[in-house]
């Protein structure tokens, strides 16, 4: 399994586009270097993962959530149409660096926002998607032509919980951790009626990003301070790795945005 | 009845998304009904359907097509049918049943093509010329006998707004007001947007009351002023005296402003810059005259913005500037919001509403009030891409300055 990584290198709160994002609650930028060297050796010499760099860009404090960069599937890369202009010049960065590594560049219609992996997830058979908030539900289906796989779309209405990679976590194909209160009546129905095995999550561990944890077989890393998550999953038979990273989750993310999965 | 039809295509069975839309038109009192759907066979395969939405009105409609829309329902070309036209029986009469405008962007069928109704304003009617192939709208007071003037919804198409791309702050608002929302980035955001605004040559329209004055923000609309971020003003006769007064006296309603002191015999200079303005002739010539050389209206006139003061009956004078016929300052007003792109409404509650009712949907309004109802007011009139604040006006102006005078995003682009 392959992974794309950006340094923190300028990494910072510099505007605010998630209700975590406060510019008077500043990231202190040697622990956030620290927390994701750490984050990334484990990845490297624990769980044996390969993991590449894209180079960080000045001006560009959220490129190092690179889940949200796009998708790729089958040496494509469908790049991602940010909805906040600020983080909108992350894209062509992603796109060169997918391009030099032969990936074919797929665009969708700019009128549709869509934020990669932090949004779309597969589960099974299945894609599941994440739209209102960030993404939108077309941009999703048009996906879903690319792909020719089904995208089963779902209503974010929490905004704390902004990306579907926030709330949802797909650790196999029968099991999945979730925060209930992110997503609507609907949802629910959709999310029971496809997922055998659906792990809730309480509230201090969803704001713990307990759900944006990476997921490599049996191996699961997460932020810290999910106790309760840790015991139901190793229960379940999974390696859990805890690693700080709180300085990211000032700007609403964790172990999950830091990466994206090159398939 | 408004009627459309919207498509609804992709995995939208499996997913609950059709019986949501349905359940969110119903929801929001109007009604549907499924013209054609045909459900995917394989796992992979999209599903499709056509639904026709009714709604009561053309403004139920609007907003039934526009939330549904960001569950992925897109609106149909809608039917051909030719707009129903009836002759003005009088000047200043509309024909019965006429066609009442919203403010959004509206076409509508004349002669087998869909013509663009221009200046988009709500509560009037339109007017169709067929030999220019042009249609605009009109308000009642200045229809003329014969007019051609469209009756009943047919051929009238609304165009809702999107969520727009490339994203603004705008949109993603769409009229929410409150007092909890993180200001320091709407603030920023909205800096941005005049940025942008001005470098495509837009125009920003600035509606302002003498609360203004009162809390020492005038400087930083001097500033705005001075920094070509102000093309248009609208006021009243209150915003005009005490900015002068303050010129002419260092006082707003008798008060220093920089020592929050009463002036003795301070009431006077109110009614001695009304005196003075009155003598010279009107606001500009008292600037060319060299009598008042500084504050708003002096900048105003130096940076040669278009101003307009629309009188009311509790004013005292007035200058000579106001325009005391309503109707006269409401046409003029009509006639400077044209071309404006964004409408910054600070601390006045009339002139921000009247405002309001002129503009088309598409212009993007922050209305800025320490009064919540004010702000609501505003958006409930149907001011679509409206920005509220609730918020003194003076720490606002001072932030927005701040940030139009930080280095703009872009430049840190390598």
């Amino acid at each position: 399994m392959q992974l794309l990584m950006c340094a923190p290198s300028y990494y910072g709160i510099e505007y605010e586009i998630n209700p975590w994002m406060s510019r008077a609650r500043q990231s202190d930028p040697q622990r956030a270097q620290q927390q994701w060297n750490s984050l990334r050796r484990l990845l490297e010499e624990q769980l044996s993962l390969d993991v590449r760099l894209v180079d960080a860009q000045p001006g560009l404090p959220d490129m190092v959530f690179t889940a949200n960069a796009g998708l790729t599937w089958k040496n494509q890369f469908i790049v991602s149409n940010f909805r906040y202009e600020v983080r909108r010049r992350e894209a062509p960065h992603f796109e060169a660096w997918f391009r030099n590594l032969g990936f074919e560049i797929v665009h969708l219609p700019r009128e549709y926002y869509f934020e990669g992996e932090g949004d779309l997830l597969k589960c099974g058979e299945s894609w599941f998607a994440g739209y209102h908030i960030r993404s939108d539900i077309n941009a999703h289906q048009k996906v879903a032509e690319i792909i020719e796989q089904e995208i089963l779309s779902f209503e974010l209405t929490n905004e704390w919980f902004y990306h579907l990679d926030t709330c949802f976590c797909p650790l196999s194909d029968e099991h999945v951790l979730f925060y209930p209160p992110a997503f609507d009546s609907y949802g629910l129905e959709v999310l029971e009626k496809h997922i055998p095995d659906l792990i809730p999550v309480a509230a201090e561990e969803a704001a713990r990003f307990a759900c944006n944890a990476i997921v490599a077989d049996r191996d699961i890393v997460m932020n810290t301070g999910c106790p309760r998550v840790r015991e139901k999953l190793e229960a379940l038979g999974f390696r859990v790795f805890e690693t700080p990273l709180d300085e990211f989750i000032k700007a609403g993310g964790s172990a999950k945005c830091l990466v994206l999965s090159i398939m | 009845m408004a009627r459309s039809i919207v498509e609804i295509s992709g995995h939208i069975i499996d997913s609950l998304i059709l019986p949501k839309i349905l359940d969110l038109i119903v929801n929001l009192g109007a009604e549907f009904e499924i013209l054609d759907i045909q459900i995917g066979h394989r796992r992979a395969d999209r599903s499709h359907a056509r639904v026709q939405v009714e709604a009561s009105s053309e403004e139920l409609l609007a907003e039934v097509l526009a939330k549904i829309r960001e569950h992925g329902a897109l609106p149909v070309e809608g039917s051909d049918e030719p707009a129903r036209l009836d002759a003005a029986p009088e000047d200043g009469i509309f024909p019965e049943a006429f066609y009442a405008t919203t403010n959004l962007p509206t076409q509508v069928r004349v002669n087998g093509r869909w013509i663009e109704v221009e200046a988009p304003e709500m509560d009037c009617a339109i007017r169709v010329d067929g030999n220019a192939m042009r249609a605009e709208t009109v308000p009642v007071h200045k229809v003329r006998k014969g007019d051609s003037i469209v009756v009943g919804p047919q051929g009238i198409k609304i165009v809702p707004l999107e969520r727009s791309v490339p994203h603004e702050l705008f949109e993603f608002m769409s009229s929410a007001v409150s007092t909890e929302q993180p200001k320091g980035l709407l603030i920023r955001e909205i800096a941005e947007t005049m940025k942008n605004v001005r470098q495509k040559n837009g125009k920003i329209l600035v509606v302002a009351g003498p609360g203004l004055v009162h809390t020492g923000a005038a400087p930083y609309l001097v500033d705005l002023i001075e920094r070509d971020y102000v093309q248009v003003l609208f006021a009243g006769n209150g915003l005009a005296v005490h900015d002068i007064e303050t010129a002419l006296y260092g006082t707003s309603l008798g008060v220093y402003l920089d020592k929050k002191l009463r002036a003795s015999e301070g009431h006077e200079h109110h009614l001695w810059a009304i005196n003075t303005i009155r003598k010279a002739g009107g606001i500009r010539q008292a600037v060319e005259q060299g009598i008042v050389q500084r504050g708003i209206f002096y900048s105003c006139v130096r940076k040669g913005v278009d101003f307009v003061l629309a009188g009311s009956i509790r004013d005292d004078g007035p200058l000579p500037d106001v325009i005391t016929d309503s109707l006269k300052a409401q046409d003029l007003m009509r006639e400077k919001v044209r071309g404006v792109s964004l409408a910054l409404m600070m601390a006045t509650t009339l002139h921000a509403i009247a405002t309001g009712n002129l503009l088309p949907a598409t212009v993007k309004t922050v209305c800025v009030d320490i009064n919540p109802a004010v702000v609501t007011k505003l958006a409930d009139r149907g001011t679509f891409q409206a920005i509220g604040l609730v918020t003194d006006v003076e720490p606002f102006l001072r932030e927005l300055c701040q940030c139009l005078n930080q280095e703009p995003l872009q430049a840190h682009e390598p």
